[in-house]
């Protein structure tokens, strides 16, 4: 919908005015890290920022979030909660508004789930363009998610004393409204350009083959011996699914009130990679190697996720290799499952 | 402000949308016991509701306070006028809060969900049903549906199997199919006791009793885990082909709503194409038997 320019010293500002109207949240420094938080003063807001343990994904699907609330007290009744706030959301990388993309099909597409389209609704999202890869686990070229081109209300671009930005939807044209901008002239637009065709190359493709094989990979890998490798490493303590911008699982609890008369019922991130996420009341564990589970987890990001949703349900963040204890990273999995497969090709 | 703001088109239409979370409120009007875990509970949904199942679908529970837990319907579509009967076996934390309920109480009811028998498709079929223990729960919403229109269908053989005779399901019932001349039936249990002098063995020991004319057969099937690939092997064995084959598969369908991850078999959401299957359908898959 248009360029448009901001400097940098008038940006805090604009921000300042968001938070009068919206909670605004964004990466800030905190513990050695940086952590999507509520801005309160932007000049916390850290836009040029390596990666952060969660994902934003947290505003729009959080970890604990009440669907209903009843009371119990003879005349038994239940009602939905819609919680939500008119939110922004700024400085997400682009891999995590990939993961926002998929999680938006998820939650639209058959029985639409109404608590995260209230939230998703009611939130704004300003992402950045980011300019250097945030480490080595990152392989965000790999997926294709190392630039967006939609799902963003504004998207911006560090030119050095200024930001460009791009305007993504009539939202966040209105958000514009009361910011210090100027149109972006031609020379704008070249150095635009420049800095995306010098960004390319700073980032490394990190996997041995071309991503849009994945699916098939996947498929011909079911028996790999790689599995029962990862099953004997993987502990099953669920971060990798945990800290994940595409993982949406969940479980949905009751809560009751000391009264006992009131109550709620929550959903919560759950994980597949837990020892009793398919467990059926009987006690029958339908996944019960840890093997199963890891194949199931890789199996769902590159392949059945996809083949749903059309997303892809890895981005190439690398949190979950980040957080692995024992450190099992998505690159080396594929990468491994494709030299096996080579093996399996060559004559 | 945003509210002051268009959406963006694509999430504008799901402002209104109905609450898929939100159960609605059924009262327990009966409830009957079957077996030492076992009971019956008949429920009168709201009028309001627009209710409709096929045998073969499941709704969720919901005991306020406990959690949900998904429950097959275990009556026919054709005796389940705004009335459904949930066969539950106490098991878990919802089936026991169930189980502590009397009739009056309230309980909540989502669904009905996923897929059922496509019983329309067996017309004019021999049906040759095999449920193992709680098994015949499911079962019974399509076997109760065929005897209500049993001209439509050709031979209607059950082959009914539990671990001991206490713990056969639907007692009374069983007793009103075996006086039936146009039912086949043939009970066994794992371990007799004294009053038992029918068969004792495992399922597979009754297929050895009947005789089938296998191209115009559909088998029917549900049970423990442990028993599908026994009861294939028999119906294979009897050259029934595997599109004939129908199973109706138990996982943890915590939301019903194909999103919440616990039921899937591999890449398939059990609450969305199943429970039921034909064995064509997951013979691929390698988590679903």
């Amino acid at each position: 919908m248009g360029l448009t320019l901001i400097q940098k010293s008038d940006f805090p500002d604009f921000v300042q005015r968001l938070t009068a109207n919206y909670r605004v949240v964004g990466p800030v420094e905190i513990g050695g890290g940086h952590a999507f938080r509520d801005i309160i003063d932007p000049s916390t807001l850290r836009l040029n920022y390596p990666t952060t343990i969660l994902p934003p994904k947290k505003y729009l699907l959080p970890q604990r979030e009440t669907l209903l609330e009843f009371n119990d007290g003879g005349d038994e009744d239940a009602w939905a909660v819609m919680d939500g706030e008119p939110t922004v959301m700024i400085g997400v990388h682009t891999c995590d508004l990939h993961a926002i993309l998929l999680l938006n099909k998820v939650f639209s597409t058959g029985q639409v789930d109404p608590h995260y389209i209230h939230r998703r609704n009611q939130t704004l999202i300003v992402s950045v363009e980011c300019l250097t890869p945030c480490d080595e686990q990152s392989f965000c070229k790999s997926m294709g998610t190392l630039t967006i081109d939609e799902g963003y209300d504004l998207h911006i671009t560090d030119l050095g004393d200024t930001y460009a930005i791009d305007i993504g939807t009539i939202r966040g044209k209105e958000l514009l409204r009361s910011a210090k901008t100027r149109p972006a002239l031609q020379k704008d637009i070249e150095q635009l350009n420049s800095v995306l065709s010098e960004k390319w190359p700073r980032f490394p493709y990190r996997l041995d083959f071309d991503v849009s094989d994945l699916p098939s990979l996947l498929s011909l890998s079911m028996k790999s011996p790689l599995w029962t490798e990862l099953g004997e490493r993987c502990l099953g303590c669920a971060s990798c699914t945990i800290v994940c911008p595409t993982c949406f699982c969940f479980d949905i609890q009751d809560e009751i009130e000391l009264d006992l008369q009131h109550g709620s019922r929550v959903r919560v991130w759950d994980s597949c990679q837990l020892d009793q996420f398919a467990t059926v009341a009987g006690g029958h564990n339908f996944r019960k190697k840890r093997s199963i589970r890891q194949r199931h987890r890789f199996l769902r990001k590159g392949k059945y996720i996809l083949e749903a949703h059309q997303y892809l349900g890895c981005v190439g963040c690398g949190r979950c290799a980040r957080a692995c204890l024992v450190k099992i990273s998505p690159v080396s999995v594929f990468n491994e499952l494709n030299r096996q497969q080579e093996i399996v090709k060559t004559p | 402000m945003i509210a002051d703001l268009p959406l963006i088109p694509e999430y504008q239409r799901v402002q209104a949308d109905e609450q898929i979370y939100l159960p609605r409120k059924a009262r327990i009007i009966d409830c009957r016991q079957l077996t030492s875990l076992e009971r019956v509970f008949t429920v009168e949904l709201p009028p309001d509701y627009p209710f409709s199942h096929r045998p073969g679908q499941f709704v969720e529970v919901s005991v306020f306070g406990i959690g949900e837990a998904p429950i097959s319907v275990s009556s026919s579509p054709s005796r389940s006028d705004g009335v459904i009967e949930l066969c539950v076996r106490k098991v878990g934390n919802v089936t026991s809060a169930l189980h502590r309920m009397r009739s009056g109480a309230t309980i909540g009811i989502r669904g009905p969900f996923g897929r059922g028998f496509p019983y329309e498709k067996f017309r004019g079929k021999d049906l040759l049903f095999a449920p193992g223990g709680l098994g015949l729960a499911p079962l019974r919403s399509l076997f109760n549906q065929v005897l209500d229109e049993r001209a439509l269908y050709g031979r209607v053989i059950l082959l009914y199997g539990a671990r001991t005779p206490a713990e056969l399901l639907f007692k009374d019932e069983l007793k009103l199919w075996q006086a039936r001349p146009d039912v086949e039936m043939l009970l066994t249990v794992d371990r007799g006791d004294e009053s038992w002098t029918g068969n004792v063995g495992v399922i597979t020991t009754l297929f050895r009793h009947i005789s089938i004319y296998p191209r115009n057969t559909i088998a029917v099937t549900c049970g423990p885990p442990v028993m599908y690939r026994f009861v294939l092997m028999e119906l294979f064995g009897r050259g029934i082909s595997e599109g004939n084959i129908y199973l109706s598969l138990e996982r943890r369908m915590k939301c019903g709503v194909g999103k919440c991850g616990h039921c899937q078999i591999n890449h398939v959401y059990t609450c969305q194409s199943g429970p039921v299957f034909s064995y064509a359908e997951i013979k691929g898959l390698e988590e679903a038997l």
